[in-house]
């Protein structure tokens, strides 16, 4: 049997649940896997990730990797993918993975697939397919080396269900002297939201350039969103011209997003935002324009004026 | 003492604005990748504001990407070396040669997109700055150079917002989306950019063999979304949303 490195993610609110979803990759090409997580002061956070049938749960627990820093993370995640024997290093597509697996692949001296979507075996060959060009095309691609580092999407690959018998937790030295020294970690933006996280929503509210300014964007998307219970995102034109900060951006650069309903209000629909909002279960469009491209995709497309319909819908939702 | 030498590595890319564009094979026009477009505007700034002697740059790919090179050196780009090589590389092996590339040139650092928008694979930066063993910082929307230009302060946009790192120098800084707007080309950038000679270089000069190692089995169209319903009211809207969808 193979065997895969999982690396976890984490960070002020605990454990990104959506970095557990390789698990699911895992079992599905009948990969065992062990769990990596990296940081400073991470006992609290190990005890939930030991029901998952994993080999043994890793921790580099050390004051130096107290940051995500790229290099000492990648060196480290190299070192211990050799030393547990993994063919392939996983983990979930996230600003956090595309920064440090591509540097773990080189460490590792092996190829690696971005945002894989699916995996089927061909002839004894696992074939994973990622989209292209924003998302208008689909590869399947397949790995000539027999080590390889993989991102998949965890919006294609479900939160792993638990087990019952509880996998070992293993402590790993971390020599500091090792560890490069290059990168120093000076200052994050810290934003403190109720609402939930936009990757992992049931509901998203997007609002595009239509809207304006902060105040209007605020009131009628977040409006929307807060009487759904729903995450908020945007568009790249909404970002670009300062209406809400970068981690709202939705599209082939941002967030890729999959709810059970997505909003988007005033927004065109331009190739780049679609692609990351495509696997909605039900997408709604309200813009003005009869014409927009995004009303070729939605479930329901409703033409008219944001600045009346959005406060009409978010009455309607609060009566219902 | 400013720096020497930037690096800024660029892919040509069928046009993203030219609707319908999709593949190599069917697409009418090429240009910069906008990501990397972005990248060598910075390196042109650095070089007007006096951080910074030379901008190279590379590029790998058959005698057609000569036309984005071209384009490149209308902006302003001093050299460009082309790796001339058309097969179909996957990110290590570009990163490889790029690597032994950045052996021969010896920049102060290197600069490039953060992702090409055909391929969306985002690993060529982090793998060379990996084999080189050289800091990286990704995704970057502003860049200062700091202590003499021994090290860069670079704020990252990361998935919960923005991150200040600094790197020492040499290091692989990618370029995110709002670091500039690049400047348009103009016909005397034009005129003088066919002037510029471009270096050709083979793998084998370079002293380096790559094979890629991952193999693309075939393309297809993504599966289209049933077309849609047109609803007249918010009343409308809700109802459906309510018992047909019922995802209220």
């Amino acid at each position: 049997m193979a065997k895969s490195l999982i690396v976890i993610e984490h960070g002020p609110s605990g454990l990104k649940r959506s970095s557990l979803h390789p698990m699911t990759f895992a079992r599905q090409v009948g990969d065992s896997y062990a769990l990596l997580l990296l940081g400073h002061r991470l006992d609290a956070l190990a005890p939930t990730l030991q029901s998952y049938d994993a080999t043994s749960v890793l921790l580099a627990d050390h004051p130096a990797l107290a940051e995500p820093l790229a290099d000492r993370y990648a060196a480290v995640i190299a070192e211990v993918a050799c030393k547990e024997s993994a063919q392939t290093v996983i983990a979930s597509s996230s600003t956090f993975s595309k920064d440090v697996l591509p540097r773990v692949a080189a460490l590792f001296e092996a190829p690696m697939v971005s945002d894989v979507l699916a995996v089927e075996n061909i002839d004894g060959v696992s074939t994973y397919k990622r989209a292209t060009h924003a998302g208008s095309m689909l590869a399947n691609v397949r790995v000539t080396s027999d080590r390889c580092v993989l991102t998949i999407r965890p919006t294609s690959f479900a939160m792993p269900a638990p087990s019952s018998s509880l996998s070992p937790i293993e402590k790993l030295p971390v020599d500091e002297t090792s560890l490069p020294k290059g990168m120093q970690f000076i200052s994050r933006e810290e934003r403190v939201s109720d609402r939930p996280d936009l990757s992992d929503a049931r509901v998203v509210v997007s609002g595009g350039r239509p809207l304006k300014d902060t105040e209007t964007f605020e009131r009628l998307v977040g409006g929307l969103a807060d009487v759904l219970g729903g995450a908020v995102g945007a568009t790249r034109a909404a970002v670009d011209c300062g209406m809400v900060p970068n981690d709202y951006q939705i599209g082939q650069t941002g967030k890729i997003v999959a709810p059970e309903l997505y909003i988007g209000i005033g927004i065109s629909g331009a190739i780049q935002h679609l692609a990351g909002i495509k696997d909605s279960r039900v997408i709604v469009a309200i813009n003005k324009d009869p014409e927009a491209p995004i009303f070729q995709m939605a479930t329901y497309g409703l033409v008219g004026d944001l600045h009346q319909l959005v406060p009409e819908l978010i009455e309607a939702l609060r009566r219902a | 003492m400013p720096l020497a030498k930037i690096l800024v590595a660029f892919k040509s890319v069928p046009d993203p604005a030219d609707a319908g564009m999709s593949s190599h094979d069917i697409a009418s026009k090429f240009v910069i990748n906008p990501f990397d477009e972005i990248a060598i505007e910075e390196a042109l700034r650095m070089r007007e504001r006096g951080d910074v002697a030379e901008v190279a740059g590379v590029t790998i790919g058959p005698a057609a990407v000569d036309e984005q090179i071209r384009a490149a050196m209308a902006m302003g780009v001093d050299r460009v070396i082309r790796v001339d090589d058309s097969r179909a590389l996957d990110p290590y092996a570009i990163s490889r040669i790029l690597c032994s590339l950045v052996g021969r040139e010896q920049p102060s650092f290197v600069i490039m997109g953060k992702q090409a928008v055909d391929d969306d694979s985002n690993q060529v930066g982090q793998m060379l700055a990996g084999l080189l063993d050289w800091p990286q910082a990704t995704f970057v929307s502003k860049i200062e150079f700091l202590d003499n230009y021994s090290r860069a302060c670079c704020t990252r946009e990361t998935d919960s917002g923005l991150e200040v790192i600094e790197v020492s120098l040499p290091a692989v800084i990618t370029t995110d989306l709002r670091l500039n707007e690049p400047r348009y080309v103009s016909l005397p950038g034009l005129m003088k950019a066919r002037r510029k000679t471009i270096e050709v270089a083979t793998c084998e000069q370079l002293g380096i063999t790559v094979q890629p190692l991952t193999v693309i089995l075939s393309t297809a169209r993504p599966p289209k979304r049933p077309a849609g319903t047109r609803v007249d009211s918010i009343a409308d809207l809700v109802a459906r949303l309510k018992n047909d969808a019922k995802v209220l």
